[in-house]
């Protein structure tokens, strides 16, 4: 089965990167974004039994490896 | 002191770090990062800098879980001395041997320059042959240097007194100018709690010689091999 994940910042931790891309939308003349926040996401082929085993195991991929949760949160969507 | 250097694909700073430990009178093997051991009786496991696996994921995410790494973690356990330079410190982070994580420079540009640093404390393996408090001359070079960790993780790395140098003007003074990454507390490197494993943004094995301009570095490979 497919799934995405979204890595995402944890509110609070400083996001250079969103705020320089804020300031470039901004420089463009984009009107009416208030602030951006950057996040990766990957989407994966998953071959499991079901959706809660293949949550599972995404669950441990993130914690192992796509996410380092001291600075980052992570959201798992299963198709 | 019999050292081994862990070379991973995109480490570029291997061959100044074998020089400056040779310099100092230690005997040095490299290690790939595939081989699950380190050679026998290795007392010091160094990670070098540069680019890692081209920094992919996050800097040091991919080499901090290679098979060399298992044997790094097991060295460490046991007591073993780590040193982690750079991306070598990213590493440590990303492998958990250290607390906290290394993000964008906060003015997100790439530093490269010279860069004075306080050494806060003299009772460690890596640190002995310097004074308390004295300011050491040496380089960064990086984009993510930027030491970040929850404000439990800082008060506690602060309370056992495990951030081995501080980001410091010339006069030894902390300020916002020489702290140009950003990172919480000024923090240049930190110390494992059993004091074993060092990792530290700057570039020590730089300035190792005079005819390079500057032996501020030197002090921790002599404290090192001493």
């Amino acid at each position: 089965m497919k799934a995405r994940i979204t890595v995402t910042l944890k509110t609070g931790v400083l996001d250079p990167q969103g705020k320089a891309i804020e300031a470039a939308l901004k420089s463009l003349g984009i009107a009416g974004i208030e602030s951006v926040r950057q996040g990766k996401v990957f989407d994966l082929e998953v071959s499991a039994p079901d959706g809660a085993a293949a949550e599972a195991t995404l669950r441990t991929a993130c914690e192992k490896l796509l996410a380092n949760t001291v600075v980052e949160t992570y959201t798992i969507e299963i198709a | 002191m019999r050292a081994a250097v862990v070379v991973f694909p995109g480490s570029n700073r291997e061959a100044d770090v074998v020089r400056a430990l040779r310099l100092s009178g230690a005997s040095v093997t490299k290690v790939w990062h595939a081989d699950s051991a380190l050679p026998p009786s290795t007392d010091l496991a160094v990670l070098p800098g540069g680019f890692s696996y081209g920094d992919y994921l996050r800097c040091g995410a991919i080499a901090g879980r290679a098979a060399a790494m298992d044997a790094v973690r097991a060295h460490a356990a046991r007591g073993g001395l780590v040193l982690g330079i750079c991306n070598g410190f990213q590493i440590l982070c990303e492998s958990g041997l250290l607390p906290g994580v290394l993000m964008r420079n906060v003015d997100r540009r790439f530093i490269c320059h010279r860069q004075t640093l306080r050494v806060e404390r003299t009772d460690t393996r890596f640190t002995s042959a310097y004074t308390a408090g004295q300011v050491i001359d040496v380089c960064v070079a990086h984009g993510e240097g930027n030491y970040f960790a929850d404000p439990e993780t800082l008060a506690r790395v602060e309370g056992e007194g495990r951030v081995a140098f501080r980001y410091c003007d010339a006069s030894g003074k902390i300020t916002v100018e020489a702290n140009r990454n950003g990172s919480l507390n000024a923090i240049a490197g930190i110390f494992s709690e059993a004091r074993n494993v060092l990792g530290m943004m700057p570039h020590p094995e730089n300035f190792v010689e005079g005819l390079i301009g500057g032996t501020g570095g030197r002090g921790l490979f002599d404290s090192l091999a001493a």
